[in-house]
């Protein structure tokens, strides 16, 4: 491996610099029918799970073929998905906020023939490369965060547990029986790069034990005042600590005061809490962000723990496949699954569900625990 | 032969969904056989390390990524994530494996052409991996050595007009919704907006100097396909302020069945005939519509803008004329002090390019929290500690029932002494002239 030099200089770092030049503009990369139409669509229509086309006033049709992703994307998956666009659609695509890709054809004809292609396609361990779906009210991509391909603070994988959940609900990513679109969502630990606050069924990595002192090294490789000033519950303190016969700068964890959040390790390496048994995954369900009928709304928690069951996550994936099915079966057409939860009462969603209630599931944290508790004698038995 | 056996992560192959373990053993075969001849500038073998040490992880259910480090390029402070295996020996391929954020194009269209520039770029100095997108909206590419930094640097200013996105505690990248490039209910062109401020804003993006991140993220409407509301400590959301276009021959056509309700998108099983009452006047929030004669009418004064009834019926209804946006803030996710839903400051603002009204808001707003934000303290966080009061104040808005779901519960009003007749200093003396002690 010779080092291959792209012009840059490293004794004249100044020099010919190019920076905040900004991301490419928009408009170079819009289809030349995204361009002539845009701001002038009339209405647009599902014509079958994965496939819509959107119609102009000035009478064009544009036809998308929506494909799942796995969001982690080598060059050589990004080189096919060229390949495809631009036999059928001029060298242009685009991506979705939940990493769908999204082919733009001008004809019926086209857009057929292209999702007849993308699902002939498969990798050489046998799943689709490019499923088509994800439309309506079905359940589309599933974005997540890095997990353990890349990411120092995870409690769980991101990557695997998506795989083996969109496995499970595949037909809901092909199909539009459900009463409302339905978004899963996965971050690998709370500090939810992905946001997963608000989806319909969030799948959250969340560790159990507190933090690890490595007291060697701690004053070496940390500031102390941002490890205690980092602690939402004034959990640690500086101490100076007998460790192995010497004594340490070090600091102290009030250990029953940690909600585990990991935010110290985020401003200390020295405070790792990443463990087998205590990480694991928290169920969050009935949330939504769509202003649609009611509020925006955050997702609660139904189920406070599963362990992390590599490699396919079982009981986390049935325990989602099971929400799913009852929410199908029982709620009304429009009504998102936060919305059916709440009309039925909470009691009546856990039983439906057969998910156990404990007392891990009330609300302990501060202030906004009081607005969760019952405040009426309106319950059911 | 796999460099190394991976049991746990090979029963991830199966099964329909697009496997990411089946597409980086192809991105090892091809780094391996390298039948173009690239001179990888990254070990050769690091996609088959990356599978390794994900099956270690799978073994112990933990991460064998280190905590941080310190690299970027020069003269920015965000931008690159510094990543290291904690297991270097058993894997070198991977043992410095950076984050590179590039800043995503608007709506993230693409040609092929500059998607090859990316991937070609990313063969020869990195890993060959990528995240089409990250969550906030980057491309990634995830996995290249610190001597490639600039490099990549270089080529993507150089040769590929591009910028970095951002990183730590500064401006990340702006990402928006489709909006008026392929949606019927944008009220504002998020892409335009979305570019110009991240423009604007280029120092705030690549030199954190904030207390903690600061998202801003673009939706076209109120059904929020982007998540500002939940998302971003400044939310921009489309809305109208005028009448819901109704088209009394389409309302008719989607009563008479001719046209699918939702768009089609409840085709996947048989929900019966469609009926308007049920499924539009009843599900109305406000109730503010109903069939006289057989025509729809909407008291348009009364709509609060939820989208239902547009959703249901698109060829029959559309977003009114006089079109703009509202700015919430304060969004976030739990960490530190728990999740927070953006909250509204500005109901209605017009979309005027050079968005000088908006860029107002913005830097009142980036003045009082660089000021009084507490090390990764976010924007709802302050909020929520010095007062919606103190907002309106810093941005000079004036206070409106828009701004609160309901009036406060609790009569501690903290009054000002300026507001209170004759100020709070009183004479002792002369109040004990009619009190005795």
């Amino acid at each position: 491996m010779a080092f291959i030099s792209s012009g840059y200089n490293p004794d004249k770092p100044m020099e010919d610099r190019i920076t905040d030049i900004g991301p490419r503009h928009y408009e170079e990369f819009y289809p030349p029918i995204i361009k002539a139409n845009k701001g002038k669509w009339l209405y647009h229509e599902i014509l079958e799970p994965g496939v819509y086309v959107h119609v102009s006033e000035t009478g064009a049709e544009v036809y998308t073929v929506r494909v799942g992703g796995a969001r982690l994307m080598t060059v050589t998956h990004i080189r096919e998905i060229c390949e495809i666009a631009d036999k059928y659609c001029g060298g242009y695509l685009r991506f979705t906020t939940r990493n769908n890709i999204e082919f733009l054809t001008d004809s019926k004809d086209k857009a057929y023939a292209l999702k007849a292609d993308l699902e002939g396609r498969k990798f050489a361990g046998g799943s689709y490369k490019f499923p088509v779906g994800g439309t309506g009210a079905g359940i589309t991509n599933i974005v997540h965060t890095q997990g353990w391909v890349h990411c120092h603070t995870p409690a769980t994988d991101a990557s695997g547990p998506v795989k083996a959940t969109m496995d499970v609900l595949f037909d809901d990513f092909k199909n539009m029986r459900l009463p409302a679109h339905l978004r899963v969502s996965l971050a690998c630990c709370l500090n939810m790069c992905g946001a997963v606050h608000c989806s319909d069924i969030a799948i959250l990595g969340f560790h159990r034990k507190p933090p690890m002192q490595d007291h060697e090294y701690l004053d070496k490789m940390c500031e102390i005042p941002l490890a205690v000033a980092a602690c939402p519950t004034a959990a640690i303190r500086p101490a100076k600590v007998e460790y192995e016969g010497k004594t340490y700068n070090s600091v102290a964890v009030k250990q029953e005061r940690c909600m585990f959040c990991g935010n110290c390790y985020t401003m200390c390496p020295s405070m790792p809490l990443a463990d087998t048994d205590g990480d694991g995954i928290v169920l969050m369900v009935g949330g939504k962000v769509s202003n649609r009928i009611s509020r925006p709304t955050f997702s609660k928690v139904v189920v406070a723990f599963i362990p992390n069951e590599t490699p396919r996550w079982p009981t986390t994936t049935a325990t989602i496949k099971k929400i799913v099915d009852v929410y199908a079966a029982n709620a009304n057409k429009y009504e998102r699954l936060g919305e059916w939860a709440e009309r039925i009462g909470w009691e009546r969603f856990f039983e439906k569900c057969e998910l156990p209630f404990t007392h891990h599931l009330i609300d302990d944290f501060r202030d906004p625990a009081y607005y969760t508790w019952r405040h009426t004698t309106q319950f059911k038995f | 032969m796999a460099k190394h056996a991976t049991p746990l992560l090979d029963q991830l192959e199966s099964g329909p969904w697009p496997s990411f373990v089946s597409d980086i053993k192809q991105e090892a075969a091809s780094r391996a056989k390298n039948e173009k001849g690239i001179d990888y500038q990254i070990p050769v073998d690091a996609c088959e390390d990356l599978l390794g040490v994900m099956e270690l992880s799978y073994v112990h259910k933990r991460t064998h990524w280190k905590h941080g480090g310190i690299v970027g390029v020069f003269g920015y402070g965000g931008g690159v994530i510094g990543r290291y295996c904690d297991q270097p020996e058993m894997f070198p391929g991977v043992a410095h494996f950076h984050t590179i954020r590039v800043n995503q194009p608007g709506g993230k269209f693409y040609t092929t052409e500059y998607l090859r520039q990316l991937c070609d770029l990313w063969e020869l100095r990195g890993s060959g991996l990528t995240n089409m997108h990250g969550s906030t909206g980057d491309i990634v590419f995830i996995g290249t050595t610190t001597p490639q930094l600039e490099e990549i640097f270089f080529e993507l200013t150089h040769n590929l007009n591009q910028d970095l996105g951002g990183s730590g505690s500064n401006l990340r990248t702006p990402s928006d919704c489709i909006g008026e490039a392929r949606c019927e209910y944008a009220c504002y062109d998020t892409q335009a907006l979305c570019y110009a401020l991240t423009m604007e804003y280029q120092d705030e993006l690549h030199r954190p100097a904030f207390p903690y991140k600061f998202k801003f993220k673009f939706d076209g409407c109120p059904n929020c396909c982007v998540a500002s509301i939940a998302r971003s400590d400044m939310s921009f959301i489309g809305v109208w302020k005028d009448a819901i276009k109704i088209d009394q021959k389409a309302v008719q056509a989607y009563i008479g069945g001719e046209l699918k309700p939702n768009a089609g998108a409840h085709a996947g099983r048989d929900w019966g005939k469609f009926d308007i009452q049920k499924e539009v006047l009843d599900l109305c929030p406000t109730k503010c519509m109903w069939m006289e004669g057989g025509k729809l009418v909407i008291d348009d004064k009364e709509c609060n803008h939820c989208m239902h009834c547009i959703n249901v019926m698109p060829r029959a209804l559309r977003i009114g004329d006089d079109r703009g946006l509202a700015i919430l803030v304060g969004a976030k996710a739990p960490i530190l002090d728990g999740a927070q839903m953006g909250s509204l400051l500005v109901p209605f603002i017009k979309v005027e390019d050079p968005y000088d009204e908006i860029k107002e808001v913005i830097e009142n707003i980036w003045d009082w929290w660089m000021e009084e934000g507490k090390n990764r303290e976010r924007l709802g966080e302050l909020i929520k500690r010095q007062g919606f009061q103190k907002l309106l104040e810093v941005t000079g808005i004036d206070p409106m029932p828009q701004h609160v779901q309901e009036p406060r519960h609790n009569p501690y009003i903290f009054w000002k002494e300026e507001e209170v007749p004759g100020g709070w200093q009183r004479d002792i003396k002369e109040f004990r002239k009619y009190h005795q002690r």
